[in-house]
C-alpha cells in the first residue's frame, strides 16, 4: 500500500517552493521569470512549474474548453486533476531532491476562479488539501485597468473561459472579461489572510518589484542546494557586466 | 420535498426537488458479474415500461476514453487518478445522471462512488479527503453489494479474462505476481466494502449463487426501490 496521504502545510522537504498569483496581467509571469535567472546565477537548482502543464490531463482539458464541455466543477476537477499530476511529478519529487521550485500560478487560482464560477469554497479547499504549502506566495496585486490596458494592448483574443463567458456575466467578451477578473480580485484579496500571501504592489516598475521579490526569496533560502556547476547563462551575464 | 441529498458540499445551481427518477447502484469487486446484472435489470425493467439509464466509470464523454489511455500508461499518481476518476464521474453525474432523474428514468449505474473511494484508499488516499471531494455526489435510493468471497472471485477472474493489470493493484507492486497482487488487493477492496456496509447502508447481495438465483434476488430488491413513492 501507498505511503499515508501528506496534507497541505504538512509535507517536509529539503527544497522550497515559490509561486506567484495575480490576474491576467498582473506581470507575475514576468518577475518569476526574472528570478528563475537569479536564482540559476547563484547557482540554485530551479525547477519549473507550469499551471495547465500536465501532458496527462491537457487533452482532456483542451478538448473540454474548446468543445465548451466543462461545468463549474468539472472545469474545477480536470484543473485539480492536472495539479494532482503536476505535484506527484513535477513538485514533490524536486521539493524532496532540494531543488527551489517555482510554479506560475498555483491553488490560489483555482480557489478564485471556481468560487467565482459558484463552487462552494469549502469544498475546493479541501479538493486541493494535498498541495504543498509555499514557502512563500506572492500576489502581485493589480488595479483592474492596468491589467486590462496590458491584456488588450498586446495578445491575442480573449479566450472563452479566460473570460468567464461561461458565467453569462455579459455577451461582450471584453466586458464580461472584465467583470470576471474583478471578482476573482475579490477572492484574492480575500485570501491574503487566510493563506498569508505576499501581495507586492503591481504598478511599481519591474525592477523595484523584482528587489523585493529577490529580497523576500532571499530570506528564505539559507540552507538550500547548489549545484557547483554553474550555469552558463550565469557566466553569460558575467560576460555582460552584469551584477544580478 | 425531493428525495434526494448530496453527501456534502453539493453542486452549484441544481434544485434537488426536481429529480424524480431513482438513483441504484450496484457495488461489488472486480468479477462478480455486476454488468450481466445491469443489463438484465434493464431489460427487466423497460418491459415493466420503466425508462432506463444504465451508466458506468470511464464512460464519460469529457474524460472517459483519455482516462482509459491514461491507465494503459502506468504512470498515473495516487492522487491524480482520484481526481481524474472524479472528473470522470462528475462529468457523468452531472450530464447523464441528473438529466435522466430529473426526466424521471431509472439510473442503474454500475460502480459508483464507492468503489472510487475504495480504490483511491487502497493507492494511499486520505479517507476524509475522499469523502469530501465526493461530496457532490447525489446519495443513491438504493446501493446493492454483489459479495463473493476471495475464492470464488479468483476462479471467476480465471475463467473469463485472466488478471488485469489494474484489478489486480500490479501497479502498487501488492504481490511477487499477478495472483498474489490480485488476491491481496481484492482483499483489501473486499474489506473497504465490507466498512461501508454500515456507514453507506448497503443492501449484501449474495452473488455466490447462479446468475439466474443472483438475478432473482436483485429484481425482487429493485422493484421494491422502485415502487417505492409514486411508481
Amino acid at each position: 500500500m501507498a505511503g499515508g496521504m501528506k496534507m497541505y502545510g504538512k509535507h517536509r522537504f529539503p527544497g522550497r517552493l515559490f509561486i506567484v498569483e495575480g490576474i491576467d496581467g498582473s506581470g507575475k509571469s514576468t518577475q518569476l521569470s526574472l528570478l528563475q535567472k537569479w536564482l540559476e546565477a547563484e547557482g540554485y537548482v530551479v525547477y519549473f512549474s507550469e499551471w495547465n502543464s500536465s501532458p496527462l490531463v491537457h487533452d482532456v482539458t483542451k478538448r473540454g474548453k474548446k468543445k465548451k464541455m466543462l461545468t463549474p466543477m468539472t472545469f474545477s476537477l480536470i484543473h485539480a486533476t492536472d495539479f494532482g499530476d503536476r505535484t506527484e511529478h513535477d513538485i514533490i519529487p524536486p521539493m524532496k531532491a532540494g531543488a527551489v521550485v517555482l510554479a506560475d500560478r498555483y491553488i490560489y487560482t483555482a480557489f478564485a476562479r471556481d468560487v467565482v464560477r459558484g463552487v462552494s469554497p469549502k469544498w475546493v479547499r479541501e479538493l486541493y488539501a494535498f498541495a504543498v504549502k509555499p514557502t512563500v506566495a506572492f500576489y502581485f496585486r493589480t488595479p483592474l485597468d492596468v491589467a486590462m490596458k496590458r491584456i488588450l494592448g498586446g495578445r491575442d483574443a480573449i479566450k472563452y473561459y479566460e473570460a468567464g463567458m461561461d458565467l453569462g456575466l455579459s455577451d461582450d467578451i471584453e466586458e464580461s472579461f472584465r467583470l470576471f477578473q474583478s471578482r476573482i480580485i475579490d477572492e484574492y484579496e480575500k485570501m491574503v489572510d487566510e493563506f498569508n500571501l505576499v501581495p507586492i504592489d503591481a504598478t511599481r516598475s519591474i525592477e523595484e518589484q523584482q528587489a523585493e521579490v529577490r529580497r523576500i526569496v532571499s530570506g528564505a533560502l539559507t540552507g538550500t542546494k547548489k549545484t557547483r556547476i554553474r550555469k552558463w547563462v550565469d557566466l553569460n551575464s558575467l560576460a555582460r557586466g552584469s551584477r544580478i | 420535498m425531493g428525495r434526494f441529498e448530496f453527501f456534502g458540499e453539493g453542486l452549484p445551481d441544481i434544485d434537488l426537488a426536481e429529480l424524480k427518477g431513482k438513483l441504484i447502484v450496484l457495488e461489488g469487486t472486480d468479477g462478480v458479474g455486476r454488468s450481466t446484472h445491469i443489463t438484465l435489470l434493464k431489460q427487466w425493467l423497460e418491459n415493466h415500461g420503466h425508462a432506463v439509464l444504465d451508466t458506468g466509470m470511464t464512460r464519460s464523454a469529457l474524460a472517459g476514453k483519455r482516462l482509459k489511455r491514461a491507465k494503459e500508461g502506468h504512470t498515473l499518481g495516487g492522487i491524480t487518478m482520484s481526481l481524474f476518476y472524479a472528473t470522470d464521474f462528475a462529468d457523468r453525474l452531472e450530464n447523464e445522471i441528473i438529466p435522466a432523474l430529473r426526466a424521471g428514468f431509472v439510473v442503474l449505474t454500475d460502480r459508483y462512488i464507492y468503489s472510487l473511494m475504495a480504490r483511491a484508499m487502497v493507492r494511499g488516499a486520505d479517507p476524509e479527503w475522499l469523502h469530501e471531494v465526493y461530496g457532490f455526489a447525489l446519495r443513491p435510493d438504493a446501493i446493492f453489494y454483489l459479495r463473493v468471497q476471495i475464492d470464488d472471485l479468483v476462479t471467476r477472474v480465471l475463467q473469463s479474462t485472466g488478471f488485469d493489470y489494474w484489478e489486480s493493484g500490479m501497479d502498487m507492486h501488492m504481490g511477487e505476481d499477478m495472483y498474489e497482487s490480485f488476491v491481496r488487493y481484492q482483499k483489501f477492496l473486499l474489506a473497504e466494502f465490507d466498512k461501508m456496509v454500515e456507514t453507506h447502508g448497503f443492501e449484501i447481495v449474495d452473488a455466490s449463487g447462479s446468475v439466474e438465483d443472483v438475478f432473482e434476488n436483485l429484481r425482487d430488491r429493485v422493484d421494491r426501490v422502485v415502487a417505492r413513492n409514486g411508481y
